[in-house]
């Protein structure tokens, strides 16, 4: 190698360097694309958490006719936020309880414990849950089993003779309705 | 002399041909006579390429259902209904992928026993054995993601108890859910998600694991079955292994390799018999969530969670749901670390066989349990299940007026009768000998201990009759239990 006559050291330093940053160049280079192609590949991903705040909608359970006094009937409405190919899963269901006095108490179906639909029985004035046997009472009230609160409830309005709630997402510890 | 076939020679050219170019044959032949110890060419190392060809079969069957698949939550059910029952062999199909899974998850199992039990993660497989441990957890997530699949009502309602389990993470609970979800709800857009994960994420990282897997095997060589008294000394144990491979090495293929054959043979076997025998899992009832009257139950390999889920003491479950997953992976994955040198054999490590026993027992019970869920009210119960004769027989009306009660209150959704009804609270059968009728009315107007209040929903003369009906449910023979006053006396004589 040392007879073979090659470029002076000096110059051997220079490519060096030179090489040195070409390598430096296009290893920044291409980290800065694939960092930036990130916002493109994981952005939509991630929108749906950042959208977290989207407020609740006003939409509609049906008539005020539609629930008798003194009963509790399993009503749906409509998610709000529903796309297309939402198939059957976009008719949320819910436990309308309409008091002797007129009033009203909407409450989720979801099982403050695993989110499990409770069932509502007239007979005891229950709500139970078939997962792990949480109970409620006709107002919502945590009565037996392991949930660690009473039924979520939605808020509720009359417009037009129409009986509105605020809903579209599900209902969690972590954000109730 | 054989004689040649003309295609055969050809056949041969034509690899010669190939192989000259890839330059693969080599290696291949090299790999497959790498030397193993002798006593490795045992059943207890089949486990592992049985799990295997379980992916293998689950990766050929997934990639067929993705050819009648139609991930959107409008059209999955429909999909798997045309395909189960409009499609020739299409339910063998979907019941192969389904006993595929199951004997994954289970043969998966038995390998991590049986190289936990042999001490086969110590030095220096340590590594080996923490990829493992991602491989049984990224096996779980896809048995989960694949319940999730048949989007019938226990998958939707599945997908339900996942989010209140994410819904109890403090600060990012919401988002998380949100995250999971696709939205703020259960529909369209969290079908999409769970699909590209059961689909490419999670075999995407199996496949992957299973390579880094493989090589590690390859490389530091299959473990030796443990001998007692002899520990793994890593300052040596290189150097007297590689020794013992080249003294008494034989080759993996065909000397080991015949028995990984049979037994993934038969494992392809179980599976199809199973599949054909069983049929597949679903799909259940519509993923129509204002079809409420369901009763959802996760998969067999769920239900000591389900279970534990039902039994912890409400302040506890956070915690244990939370925590608790996350320790025992940490604790899997820190075992080589912490025990990676020291005896192998189980019968100089009592803790180690300690723990399988305890674990498996646990698991067993919870399991146990799950499937009979005592702690779920019986829903139909109250209209289902006819009152016993012998309990209305010769009664007053004012019994049969409580009998009538017991119905129509629905108490045997959580009593039960002669047997019959919900466990969630004590059975009616000899309630009369344990409690006076005093204690009994105070339960039911007052509730406690798990039982809910009744007094708003009953008038005092319901009250009457409910109690007087229980009181004569007592074993035959033995009288109702007197009251407190009458006790006392009892006791003063």
């Amino acid at each position: 190698m040392s007879q073979t006559p090659g470029p002076d050291p000096g110059a051997e330093a220079t490519n060096t360097t030179r090489r040195r940053f070409l390598l430096a160049l296009g290893g920044g280079l291409a980290g800065l694309g694939a960092l930036v192609l990130l916002v493109p590949l994981l952005g939509p991903l991630l929108s749906s958490a950042w959208r977290a705040s989207v407020s609740l909608r006003w939409v509609s359970v049906g008539p005020v006719d539609s629930f008798p006094k003194g009963q509790t009937r399993l009503a749906s409405f409509r998610n709000p936020f529903t796309v297309p190919w939402d198939g059957q899963t976009a008719e949320i269901p819910c436990w309308v309880r309409r008091k002797d006095d007129g009033s009203f108490q909407i409450f989720s179906v979801h099982c403050s414990h695993l989110g499990c639909p409770v069932r509502w029985f007239a007979g005891s004035g229950l709500f139970l849950c078939p997962c792990h046997g949480g109970v409620y009472y006709a107002d919502g009230r945590r009565a037996a089993g392991p949930p660690p609160r009473g039924l979520y409830r939605y808020a509720h309005r009359v417009r037009g003779g129409t009986l509105q709630l605020r809903g579209g997402h599900v209902p969690t510890l972590a954000a109730p309705l | 002399m054989r004689p040649t076939l003309p295609g055969r020679a050809a056949l041969g050219a034509a690899g010669r041909w190939v192989d000259e170019r890839l330059g693969l044959r080599e290696a291949v032949v090299e790999l497959a006579r790498h030397p193993i110890p002798p006593g490795s060419a045992s059943w207890f190392y089949a486990l592992g390429s049985a799990t295997l060809t379980c992916f293998g079969v689950l990766v050929a069957s997934g990639l067929c259902l993705a050819l009648f698949y139609v991930p959107s939550a409008g059209d999955a059910w429909n999909s798997l209904e045309h395909l189960t029952y409009g499609v020739p062999l299409g339910w063998l199909l979907r019941a192969v992928h389904y006993w595929a899974s199951n004997f994954m998850v289970a043969v998966l199992t038995l390998h991590a026993l049986q190289v936990f039990l042999f001490g086969a993660y110590k030095y220096p497989r340590e590594l080996t054995w923490m990829i493992g441990v991602c491989l049984l957890l990224a096996t779980l997530a896809n048995a989960f993601t694949g319940q999730i699949m048949r989007f019938d009502q226990d998958a939707y309602w599945g997908i339900g108890i996942g989010v209140a389990i994410t819904g109890r993470l403090p600060e990012i609970g919401q988002q998380l859910v949100y995250l999971l979800l696709g939205g703020p709800i259960v529909g369209g857009r969290t079908l999409s998600r769970f699909f590209a994960l059961h689909v490419f994420v999670v075999p995407g990282l199996i496949g992957g694991l299973v390579l880094l897997h493989l090589r590690l095997v390859l490389r530091l060589g299959v473990s030796e079955p443990p001998v007692a008294g002899r520990p793994v000394d890593p300052d040596h144990e290189r150097a007297r292994y590689l020794e013992r491979l080249r003294r008494e090495g034989i080759p993996f293929f065909p000397d080991a390799a015949w028995r990984d054959m049979v037994f993934s043979g038969l494992v392809l076997l179980g599976i199809l018999g199973c599949a054909a025998l069983f049929g597949p899992k679903g799909p259940g009832g519509a993923p129509d969530p204002t079809q409420i009257h369901t009763v959802p139950r996760p998969d067999f390999y769920f239900l000591p969670v389900f279970a534990l889920l039902a039994l912890l003491p409400p302040w506890l479950e956070t915690p244990v749901v939370l925590i608790a997953p996350l320790l025992g992976v940490l604790a899997l994955l820190a075992l080589p670390l912490i025990a990676w040198r020291g005896e192998r054999h189980p019968a100089r490590r009592p803790v180690a066989v300690l723990v399988v026993v305890a674990g498996f027992t646990v698991l067993g019970i919870l399991t146990r349990v799950g499937m009979t869920a005592p702690w779920s009210p019986h829903m139909q119960a109250w209209s289902a299940d006819p009152t016993p004769v012998a309990d209305v027989r010769g009664r007053s009306p004012l019994e049969l007026q409580g009998a009538l009660l017991v119905q129509a209150k629905q108490c045997r959704n959580c009593h039960a009768l002669d047997g019959v009804g919900g466990r969630r609270g004590p059975a009616f059968d000899g309630v009369a000998t344990r409690l006076t009728r005093d204690e009994l009315v105070r339960q039911v107007l007052q509730g406690g201990g798990n039982m809910p209040a009744y007094g708003k929903q009953l008038e005092p003369d319901e009250v009457t009759a409910l109690v007087a009906f229980l009181r004569t449910l007592g074993p035959p023979g033995q009288s109702a239990r007197p009251p407190v006053e009458a006790r006392l006396r009892a006791v003063g004589d």
